[in-house]
């Protein structure tokens, strides 16, 4: 919508100029805020859930470092590059951006991948959703990251298809960098997963 | 499952309800038909993006479901109106008392203040719309949804049972099998989706969309405890999203969060459950609060007394609202120093309230007090609600709760807060707006009949109900026998509840004559108000809200207008508008959150697929929707607004 004050934001990058655009990031910021309160609520499930394995498997048997680290850094990265496209599109590269965030989808999809994979490794070694009380917690918080990661890709994948029909517009701007948001907090998220999952689960606790 | 399962049979009281529910959809399909209305019910308010009229649909449903739980609670008062009775047996009781708090927290009292809100906070803030009219219309959708399925289960499939707090193992697939308690579960789960994203869209309204000149101490008092509830939406509704959904899996995908069995840990739930369901308290009071503080002014011809410690306590109470949760349990064996702490947080929640309390008071002091039916609700609000509150500090003493705990004193508690603060304000709300949205005032004697019976027939049903508890009468209890000397009381109760009900067939009566007789609004400003609400023209205002957005130099601006004789409607030039373009979308995926909560109610996951798809798909088709809206040309907002002017 064509605003008043639309004018004083005409120094702003694309996204900030029009009312919609910085309506929707605050929105957006603010909807993080709850997603925040969803993960926390998992995380305050899978602690008080931890270790409940009833005598079954247990964190200790399965996890296995090479295979964290290798997502950590997929996530990380993916991270990374999508920063890199958000500052091509901040200079109004529409190719090296999309080029960009192609390489992060690729990045998101490996990660995707490794997880589907370890999930069902757990599955072969005897540890499902129903074993027990801590893997009911781990793998409804783990997937639940990775059901957001897979949404990521489904979603950046439609905008990418919007910049190249239209270039990059206060409207396609600010759909990409509020998906850019969402693609760093999930890497955030990750960070306490692989802190508070994987590192504490390794170290017995 | 066989179709007479799927179909509830056997039971007269359902089967009667099942027969009306078919008759009054045939009539509706008929008069609809008959009077050609598909098209306008479609284009005029089904698809519309106007935050006005999707207000009234919430305060329409809202009132309908008032009406279904009030029923709910007649048919548990007849029960328990004498010893020995048999008119419901104890499965039937419980379902009743499950749907019962369940409709009237989640289903009434939440979407009419969710509708006052959509009504009036855009126009007291001087905006065109809400920041985000698309997903308005969605929220709406979303909540009528979950709010329908949840509302078949009684007749298809069968009610959930467990409580209102659908205490575990009680929940579980063993204690509670069928599909009761997943209606319960998807029910809850899709319309609570609906309102956090109503917690977003109003959040960003108030931030970003307020007229020029309005600093955020100047907001309506409305309009600040709209923003602060919408805070707490936004960070307690997340909460019950993952209790929801982690109960969801434990009855349908075998999951153990709350399963002692193999480790799980039903306290969890607990916790869970009220970490969002003692805020969700504040969701219903704050508005409340907002509500009086409007009226009380309004009608005291004063500015509000001690307006920044109004706000100060609001804010207070929002965040002390998240540490008391566990004063729910305080029997369920916590420890003797959390039953401690959360005591004492509980007890002061009761300071910043009661400087609410004094605020309100002082307003009235030496004010030219009109005695209108809304600020008699304001005014009878006061000392009901000290009511409530006095028995809840008694309550918040963990020792003393040992004693009451689960008895009628609770349940006499909890009625006397939510119906003096959120019931008395959804009325007093209706009917102080009511000219606004409708472009006539509710008759007014009839109004003070209605008003009089309620309040009356509210405290002969629960005053008694006090001294059932302190009696030892429990809670969620259908059948007790003579010697147990509850009768008197009970039936006290009873009567008292009929009273209730005949209060409300004076509502509706009253809505009928009003529309029939009342007089038509022609100047927008009914009350001699104070806010930007009044500003406009009256009768669902123009969907652009204002011709020219008013400027705002202090508070109650439409008041300081008046005092300076500036009229905000006098416009020399009128300029284009642009607004939002009405959608189907948010109603065709309602459709198909309704074959995903369906589907997995009955386990039936094909269909959750099916629908399941259909979300994302149209997820996708609205990220490729490039509509901008359009705009109203400068002659139309000229007609509209001559129209408006020529009524005076
Ligand atoms: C208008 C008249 C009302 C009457 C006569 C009434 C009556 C009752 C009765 C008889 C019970 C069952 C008590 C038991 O057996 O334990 C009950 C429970 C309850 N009521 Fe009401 N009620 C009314 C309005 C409301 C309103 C407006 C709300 C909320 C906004 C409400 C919320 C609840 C809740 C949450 C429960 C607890 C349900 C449970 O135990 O799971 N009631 N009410
Ligand atoms: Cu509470």
């Amino acid at each position: 919508m064509a605003h008043a004050e639309d004018a004083e934001y005409a120094n702003e990058p694309l996204e900030f100029q029009s009312a919609e655009g910085r309506n929707n990031i605050l929105g957006f910021w603010i909807f993080i805020g709850a997603e925040f309160a969803l993960f926390s609520t998992l995380f305050a499930t899978y602690f008080v859930l931890v270790n409940r394995t009833v005598g079954g498997v247990s964190a200790g048997h399965l996890f296995a470092l090479d295979l964290v680290l290798i997502m950590t850094f997929l996530l990380l990265t993916s991270s990374f590059t999508c920063g890199l496209a958000i500052h091509a599109m901040r200079s109004g590269k529409v190719k090296q951006m999309i080029n960009w965030m192609i390489l992060t989808l690729i990045l998101g999809l490996g990660f995707v991948g490794f997880e589907i994979y370890e999930f069902w490794h757990y599955a072969h070694e005897g540890a499902t959703l129903s074993t027990s009380a801590f893997w009911s917690a781990f793998f409804v918080l783990l997937g639940t990251h990775g059901l957001h990661v897979s949404v990521g890709i489904g979603w950046i994948t439609l905008l990418l298809i919007q910049v190249k029909r239209r270039g990059f517009t206060p409207r396609t701007t600010s759909k990409v960098f509020i998906a850019s948001l969402y693609w760093h907090f999930l890497d955030v998220i990750w960070i306490f997963i692989f802190t508070g999952v994987y590192l504490m689960g390794l170290g017995g606790l | 499952m066989k179709w007479d399962e799927f179909i509830i049979t056997g039971d007269p009281l359902i089967l009667g309800a099942q027969i009306s529910i078919l008759i009054s959809g045939i009539g509706a399909v008929f008069v609809l038909t008959y009077f050609k209305k598909w098209k306008w019910l479609w284009d005029e308010w089904i698809t519309s993006v106007d935050h006005k009229k999707l207000g009234i649909m919430y305060i329409l449903i809202a009132i309908l479901m008032f009406f279904r739980g009030g029923i709910d609670a007649l048919m548990m008062r007849t029960q328990l109106a004498a010893p020995n009775m048999t008119f419901l047996d104890s499965l039937h009781y419980n379902e009743i008392f499950t749907t019962h708090g369940t409709i009237m927290i989640i289903f009434m009292a939440m979407p009419f203040l969710i509708g006052l809100m959509n009504v009036v906070v855009p126009l007291q803030i001087g905006a065109r719309d809400v920041a985000f009219p698309f997903l308005n219309n969605l929220s709406f959708w979303t909540f009528v949804i979950g709010m329908g399925l949840f509302n078949i289960s009684f007749i298809i499939g069968g009610s959930p049972s467990a409580g209102w707090t659908s205490y575990m193992p009680l929940a579980s697939n063993e204690l509670n099998p069928g599909p009761g308690q997943n209606y319960y579960l998807l029910g809850l789960q899709i319309s609570g989706i609906g309102t956090l994203a109503t917690g977003v869209n109003m959040m960003v309204t108030i931030f970003k969309m307020r007229a020029k000149g309005m600093k955020l101490f100047m907001m309506p008092m409305f309009t600040w405890t709209t923003l602060i509830t919408s805070m707490i939406i936004v960070l307690a509704f997340p909460v019950l999203t993952i209790a929801l959904a982690e109960m969801t899996f434990d009855r349908l995908f075998g999951t153990h969060f709350f399963n002692l069995t193999n480790g799980g840990m039903p306290m969890l739930w607990a916790n869970l459950f009220w970490i969002w369901g003692h805020p969700e308290v504040y969701i219903v009071a704050l508005p409340a609060f907002g509500i009086f503080s409007e009226i009380i002014s309004t009608f005291s011809k004063k500015r509000l007394f001690g307006y920044n410690a109004m706000v100060y306590s609001i804010i207070a109470i929002s965040v002390l609202s998240f540490l008391v949760w566990v004063h729910h349990f305080f029997t369920m064996g916590s420890g003797a120093v959390v039953n401690s702490f959360f005591s004492i947080t509980t007890m002061a929640i009761s300071i910043p309230t009661g400087v609410k309390i004094f605020n309100w008071l002082l307003t009235m002091h030496k004010g030219r007090i009109s005695f209108t039916t809304p600020m008699l609700w304001s005014i009878a609000f006061i000392p009901n609600f000290v009511i409530g509150g006095v028995t809840g500090v008694m309550l918040a003493m963990a020792a003393a709760d040992y004693q009451y705990h689960n008895t009628y004193f609770l349940v006499s508690h909890f009625h006397y807060v939510l119906i003096a603060a959120t019931v008395f304000a959804c009325f007093a709300g209706l009917i102080y707006w009511y000219p606004k949205m409708f472009g006539h005032k509710l008759n007014e004697r009839i109004g003070k009949w209605f008003f009089w019976i309620f309040v009356a027939g509210f405290n002969i049903c629960f005053f008694p109900q006090y001294f059932l508890g302190l009696d030892g009468m429990p809670r969620r209890i259908n059948v007790y026998g003579v010697e147990d000397g509850w009768f008197a009381l009970n039936f006290i109760s009873t009567v008292g509840a009929f009273i209730m009900g005949l209060a409300f067939i004076i509502l509706v009566y009253n809505i009928y004559y009003s529309f029939r007789y009342s007089p038509r609004e022609t100047t927008g400003d009914s009350w001699d108000g104070r806010t930007l609400e009044w500003a406009t023209s009256s009768a669902i205002p123009p969907h652009y809200n204002f011709a020219k957005v008013p400027e705002v130099t202090s508070m109650d601006a439409y008041w300081k207008m008046k005092e300076e004789g500036i009229d905000p409607n006098k416009i020399e030039k009128y300029e284009k508008i642009h607004m939002p373009s009405n959608t189907a979308l948010p109603f065709v995926m309602g459709c198909f959150m309704f074959l995903v909560g369906f589907g997995l109610v009955f386990e039936w996951f094909w269909m959750g697929i099916v629908g399941g798809i259909g979300i994302f798909a149209c997820m996708a088709f609205r990220s490729f929707d490039y509509n901008d809206g359009y705009y109203v040309s400068v002659e139309e907002i000229e007609e509209t607004e001559k129209r408006a002017r020529e009524a005076k």
